[in-house]
């Protein structure tokens, strides 16, 4: 008993840890008052704010945008490195695994400046470096989250198609494909939440003329902040929050788990 | 024989509002091989984990060597168990599996050393104590699951299925190794299966149980030879299971015929279930048989041929050495003392209370 | 045959990588080992050694290790307790808790300063009920608070999941050997949650030695890591020489530090999810 309720507090304790900030944020979103610990009543005005100011929703924009297009291109890439991969014998696939892992563990600035470093030797820094950078980051999700799925769907089911006379790509489409699927869903919801969350590589990345939310949010907190980021603060926790619900009890994560 | 080393008595167990366990009365004696046995969900597992000590029971006793240990742990228990997939501890050598137990009992170096030589001759792996777990075949981890429980010299060994997930071969060859081992330790065994034959095989007694009950106890030539109802008649081997009326004592009418039998006791015009096993069926030329059939299948398995023959609106199983082709016509003799009847279960949860061994 | 056509769709992924991650570095190599105009030196790395930047690596190192250090002690029992959950709610919680993770980076760090700062909600609170106020923004405390926010739940993950792993039989095989509680804890599930501490200690400890923004926005300017150092060398002196050289050495420490614990551990960052 005494053992339950201390295991009790203690999820309690780390909890408040996590969601008092956010809640504080959330409430403060709401609040009719500059300042941040009077209560000054109900209000949506700072989401209206949000909504009308061009600099926000220029940054909203582009992150969807550079979250969505990374993701989906570094899924093709990364799925077709998959397949590619699992093909080769062992030794060949370790070494290909281990360099995978490389951007996954080198830090966040030094993929940032070195990507830099390079786009100035040959380019201006815009919209076109931020998406390379992050299909770069994002690839070795992809490559992750499908291998295993590849390793799982048994080669011969592949080859007792051809055996039944599919053509290679009728085998792919009707056999592999279904196999791998959840995978490459999953890799693809991850490269965006990646993409969605990163700082540093666009930071050093992306040129003067635009911004996605984090190097905007950033810029506004070396000013001050404004009670307009409490509201986009109260909307991402939100979209992080139904993305991982969507990821976790949605039918992606289903396949996995009605076995069990 | 010798005295009872294990008491269960009352024991009761229900897991989510489902009973598991009913009222289960149970004894095992020093040095006997006991076999709990039974179709998933019989409860057989659950007694098993109680004896353990790794379930409590709702109500009940479980009395060992006189004394009462129903709340005590599992690690308070001179008892050891080989788990169903043999939970070796996977950072460790198989050395230091073996070891753990004699560790934490503070043995001296020299006697653990020498434990571990002596546990790994006994289950044939010699010379295999410094390799680790994942390198070793599935027999031969379940091997080392029993070195690692019998170092501690427990008075009683607690199996779970232990052989269940080898391959056919392997099982049989295991079957005899445990065998040899019980002979040579001298302690009592307590097995878990759902496999007849492996019961039929190592056990001094079998324990037939279903649906929480205990079916049946007795030797493994009682239990095939004497089901005392039709679930461990169907369990236990093959049988040919068939309505019948006791007409009066020694005679019984089976589809239409009346067979002279052995048993008495059951009053007059009573239905019954017959049991007879196939190889108690004999198959004569039709004049001489009690009954005529046709052969409708015929699947040759070495030793003998397996038989169908429709008689009588029944397919009857036939284990014999003499070929019938397809189509022949047969005639079907049961000799009295292999006709067994038993009386038809009060309700389908063929609820049953077993009676003394 | 049909194995090695399968082999070249991995083809255009060879080509991204070594256009974008082994380009990139030879790039950061050339600049670190040249001087402005292009000759071959050693000063870019061996600054490492002038005493502001050796100061900065110092405490970034300091707050780093106090940032795991934290993370690991507060995740461990949590883990546990998780672990311990009947199932059916086990699966929600655990969402709750790795929630945080998925919200932006740059959101964490502001709800953070908002508690911290002077007339933040946590020193209003105390000054509500007549405590001192607690002035700690802009001082290291501040950063390895916001750290360990920011990295509590890739700490939480693998050794939950490495403790998830461990099956019931296994633990019940101790206790009939005769283990107790403590031997169980320190014999079994220690040694098995091994591979999960590592990569949890990674996942921390790589993220906070080469951070910048977050001592950057609660530091006041005041907390210099060498991430710091680094983004200044590039983005205020542009002197991109001296940069790649501290970034080489930055990336020699990262290294230094996966490999010390990825010989124990081999799942890496991927075996988190």
């Amino acid at each position: 008993m005494v053992k339950k309720s201390a295991e009790r507090i203690y999820l309690s304790l780390i909890f408040l840890f996590l969601y008092l900030p956010i809640a504080v944020l959330i409430a403060l979103s709401f609040n009719n008052s500059k300042t941040k610990v009077q209560w000054g009543g109900f209000t949506l005005k700072w989401y209206k704010n949000l909504f009308s100011s061009n600099s926000i929703m220029e940054a909203f924009w582009t992150t969807i945008f550079i979250s969505l297009a990374s993701a989906l291109i570094a899924t093709l890439l990364g799925t077709l490195a998959a397949l590619g991969i699992d093909a080769m014998k062992k030794k060949r696939q370790a070494i290909m695994i281990g360099a995978t892992n490389i951007p996954l563990l080198n830090a966040d600035i030094v993929t940032g400046l070195s990507l830099m470093l390079l786009f100035v030797r040959f380019t201006r820094l815009g919209m076109g470096t931020v998406l390379i950078a992050h299909i770069t980051f994002n690839i070795p999700y992809v490559i992750l989250n499908v291998l295993p799925k590849l390793k799982q769907s048994s080669r011969t089911t592949y080859e007792a198609a051809l055996d039944l006379g599919a053509t290679p790509m009728y085998a792919f489409f009707k056999i592999v494909w279904p196999q791998i699927r959840p995978g490459v869903f999953s890799g693809f919801l991850m490269a965006m939440t990646m993409s969605l969350d990163d700082f540093s590589v666009t930071y050093f990345t992306k040129g003067a003329g635009i911004n996605t939310l984090s190097t905007m949010i950033y810029t506004e907190m070396r000013k001050g902040i404004r009670p307009e980021m409490y509201a986009l603060s109260t909307i991402l926790f939100l979209l992080a929050l139904v993305l991982l619900l969507f990821m976790n009890f949605g039918p992606s994560a289903r396949i996995g788990k009605e076995e069990g | 024989m010798s005295k009872r080393l294990i008491d269960l008595q009352h024991i009761t167990k229900s897991f989510d509002g489902q009973t598991v366990l009913d009222d289960l009365n149970l004894y095992i004696r020093e040095n006997e091989f006991l076999t709990l046995l039974g179709p998933s969900g019989c409860g057989k597992t659950t007694t098993l984990r109680i004896i353990g000590g790794f379930e409590s029971p709702d109500s009940g006793n479980v009395i060992f060597d006189g004394k009462n240990m129903t709340g005590l742990a599992p690690n308070e228990r001179q008892l050891n168990t080989v788990f169903q997939k043999y939970a070796l501890f996977p950072h460790m050598t198989i050395a230091e599996n073996i070891a753990f137990g004699l560790k934490i009992k503070k043995k001296s170096k020299a006697y653990i050393d020498d434990k571990i030589k002596y546990a790994l001759k006994l289950v044939n792996l010699e010379g295999f104590g410094k390799r680790s777990v994942d390198s070793l075949s599935g027999g031969q981890q379940q091997r080392i699951a029993i070195a690692r429980a019998i170092v501690n010299e427990p008075k009683v060994l607690l199996l779970d299925e232990p052989l269940g997930a080898l391959d056919l071969k392997l099982r049989q060859d295991m079957q005899y190794e445990l065998i040899r081992l019980k002979n040579e330790l001298g302690i009592t065994f307590i097995y878990v299966t759902h496999d007849q034959e492996e019961a039929l095989t190592m056990s001094d007694t079998i324990v037939v149980m279903n649906q929480g009950y205990i079916q049946q106890i007795g030797t493994p030539q009682d239990i095939y030879n004497e089901p005392t109802n039709a679930f461990v008649a169907d369990f236990i081997g093959e049988s040919n299971i068939i309505d019948g009326t006791m007409l009066k004592d020694r005679l019984v009418k089976v589809l239409d015929v009346n067979f002279p039998c052995v048993d008495e006791g059951f009053g007059n015009n009573t239905p019954v279930d017959v049991v007879i096993r196939p190889e108690d069926v004999e198959l004569v030329a039709p004049e001489a048989g009690m009954l005529e059939g046709d052969v409708t299948s015929l699947i040759f398995k070495g030793v003998h041929w397996e038989i169908e023959v429709l008689a009588h609106g029944f397919e009857w199983l036939v284990q014999t050495t003499q070929m019938h082709p397809v189509g022949a016509h047969v005639g079907i003799r049961v000799d009295p003392f292999n006709i067994q009847i038993m009386n038809k279960p009060e309700s389908s949860d063929e609820k049953a209370a077993g009676p003394d061994a | 045959m049909r194995n090695l056509k399968r082999q070249f769709l991995a083809g255009p992924y060879l080509l991204w990588m070594a256009g974008f991650i082994l380009l990139p570095v030879a790039v950061i190599l050339y600049y670190a080992f040249t001087t402005t105009s292009g000759h071959f030196t050693l000063l870019n790395i061996s600054s490492i050694f002038a005493s502001i930047h050796l100061k900065s690596l110092l405490l970034s190192l300091k707050l780093a290790l106090a940032c795991t250090a934290i993370c690991l002690v507060l995740s461990y029992p949590l883990a546990m307790v998780l672990n311990n959950m009947k199932e059916k709610s086990q699966g929600f919680i655990v969402f709750i808790f790795i929630l945080p993770m998925w919200m932006n980076f740059m959101l964490r760090i502001l709800a953070w300063k908002m508690l911290l700062s002077n007339n933040g909600v946590i020193n209003t609170l105390l000054e509500t009920f007549g405590l001192p106020g607690l002035d700690i923004l802009n001082t290291p405390s501040a950063v390895v608070f916001c750290m360990v926010y920011d990295f509590l739940p890739f700490m939480i993950l693998p050794i939950y999941n490495a403790m998830s792993r461990i099956q019931a039989d296994i633990i019940e095989a101790a206790g009939d050997l005769g283990a107790g509680n403590l031997t169980i804890f320190f014999k079994i599930i220690v040694p098995l949650t091994m591979p999960g501490v590592v990569s949890g200690i990674i996942m921390v400890f790589v993220p906070a030695l080469t951070s910048f923004a977050i001592s950057d926005l609660l530091g006041g300017g005041k907390v210099l890591l060498i991430g710091n150092v680094i983004e200044q060398a590039f983005m205020q002196e542009y002197n991109w020489n001296l940069g790649s050289g501290l970034s080489l050495v930055l990336m020699v420490f990262v290294i230094a530090s996966m490999a010390l614990m990825g010989s124990k551990g081999e799942e890496g960052g991927a075996g988190v999810w």
